[in-house]
């Protein structure tokens, strides 16, 4: 039996990602200095969005930087599957720069672990700050999100799926109870 | 992405997928190589050994700097023209490789057939980098890479490859690469130095260099390897030059620009003339530089699959 509901619908992503936007030009007091860089897939797309919010309240240009972070997985070995090598392409200079690093779920950490140690291969950024759209808790490392579209408290069993228009037919967030979540992950 | 072979023996009988593959992830890498810090974590950990049994500086080089920029652990191990004999010693080899709990060997040897021994009696993973007159894999990606950089495809091109193709390991590759790839390709050098049968590989033969260049788009000019001179083979030096040396006289006569490469080390003013080797037509420092991703892409390739 698998259950499945709707936690976020069009309208409510579209206001998460306004009130985002609007959060780090608040905490960053202007956007003078910040770039974002999204984390392959849907955290790339994420951060377009917000990029696009932020250049509209701002009315200046915001880098965006796409993050592939195969290469710096944990997991790389021991996995059947092979996963999938996609292009980095962070085409500015991120040293000196607020970076805002952007994903669709935070989980255990691991991926942002991956992320921080491939942006610190690229330079030095004078801070990084995390936003994702969920936080759904259940870390195995010591991070933690400076922006959060939505606290989904779950359960191991469970499954988050985030759907963005680019790649899917709808926005939304659906939290399914899920036995094959081991294998989705 | 996982390719069929857990080695990388040749190019004979791989398939699209996996050449595309190969060629697609070294994309990626070409962008690592680009970075301030060019070196990533993927093969942290593990221990990779490079065994060549024939000189070498480019192809040995290129795969050290592969490895060190994937983060593995590295030893190389030389020794050109040891008089020992050759079975054995790779027997001897393999038993000490399996007792140091090596990951991934790259072996080059001067008998045919070498790496593919070597795979057969070790659980590393092995790639050829070059087994005599046989095979030379990455040699026949990094060019066909090169290729695919320039004019964004490999169907329908015209390659000519020119030179000694019966004793030449990077002909046969690029050969079974290509073909592989829908390019036509073609051979061209003195009778003596061609296969007799080379028309069974879906090549066409071509005895005169003034034909190939109205012809062609690539011409992949070989080294005459220098030492084989004495055997008779062909005349003098300078007669190859005047009849097989890829010149710009001769390449000026085409109808349009031909991209010039060559595996190196170039004997200047033999095969090839010192300024198309320097010309804007010729790529072949690029081949150099793109070798560096594609053995970054087949070891990253080979050494993640589990």
């Amino acid at each position: 039996m698998m259950k499945k509901t709707k936690i976020i619908d069009a309208t409510g992503f579209q206001r998460a990602i306004n009130r985002l936007a609007h959060e780090i030009v608040e905490k960053e007091k202007g956007a003078e200095n910040l770039a974002v860089v999204g984390i392959r897939t849907r955290g790339d797309f994420l951060a377009r969005r917000i990029a696009a919010k932020i250049e509209e309240i701002e009315r200046r240009p915001i880098p965006v930087g796409t993050l592939d972070i195969t290469l710096y997985r944990d997991d790389l070995r021991g996995r059947l599957d092979q996963p999938q090598l996609q292009s980095t392409q962070i085409l500015f200079d991120i040293t000196g720069k607020t970076l805002v690093l952007i994903d669709d779920v935070l989980f255990t950490g691991r991926t942002i672990r991956a992320a921080l140690n491939a942006l610190m291969d690229m330079g030095r950024p004078a801070e990084i700050q995390l936003l994702v759209l969920i936080d759904r808790g259940h870390r195995e490392l010591p991070i933690k999100a400076d922006f959060v579209g939505k606290n989904v408290p779950t359960s191991m069993k469970q499954t988050i799926n985030v759907l963005m228009k680019e790649l899917d037919d709808e926005d939304a967030v659906f939290l399914s109870d899920s036995d094959e979540m081991e294998l989705k992950r | 992405m996982k390719l069929q072979n857990r080695h990388l023996l040749g190019l004979d009988g791989m398939s699209k997928e996996d050449i595309s593959a190969i060629l697609d992830t070294a994309v990626l890498f070409k962008e690592v190589l680009e970075r301030p810090i060019k070196k990533v974590p993927p093969l942290q950990g593990k221990t990779i050994v490079n065994l060549f049994f024939e000189s070498s500086t480019r192809t040995r080089i290129s795969f050290e700097l592969a490895e060190r920029r994937l983060s593995a652990d590295v030893v190389t191990f030389s020794t050109a023209g040891s008089s020992v004999s050759k079975g054995e010693t790779l027997k001897d080899t393999a038993r000490n490789i399996e007792a140091m709990k090596i990951d991934m060997v790259v072996i080059r040897h001067p008998a045919p057939g070498a790496s593919h021994f070597l795979s057969r009696v070790v659980d590393a993973n092995v790639i050829n980098a070059g087994d005599g007159g046989h095979e030379h894999p990455t040699q026949g990606l990094l060019d066909m890479f090169t290729l695919r950089d320039k004019y964004g495809r490999l169907e329908n091109l015209k390659v000519c490859i020119v030179g000694d193709i019966t004793h030449s390991r990077v002909a046969r590759s690029n050969i079974y690469g290509l073909t592989t790839m829908g390019a036509e390709v073609s051979v061209c050098g003195p009778a003596t130095l061609i296969p007799r049968d080379i028309e069974k590989l879906g090549v066409k033969v071509f005895h005169r260099l003034e034909d190939v260049v109205q012809d062609v788009d690539v011409i992949n000019v070989l080294r005459i390897q220098l030492e084989r001179q004495e055997s008779g083979l062909f005349p003098s030096l300078r007669e190859y030059h005047r009849y097989f040396g890829v010149t710009k006289e001769k390449v000026s006569k085409a109808s349009k620009p031909i991209t010039i490469m060559h595996p190196g080390p170039i004997n200047r003013d033999v095969e090839l003339s010192a300024d198309l080797a320097d010309s804007e037509h010729s790529v072949i420092l690029q081949q150099v530089t793109n070798g560096v991703a594609v053995r970054m892409a087949v070891l990253y390739l080979l050494g993640t699959s589990n």
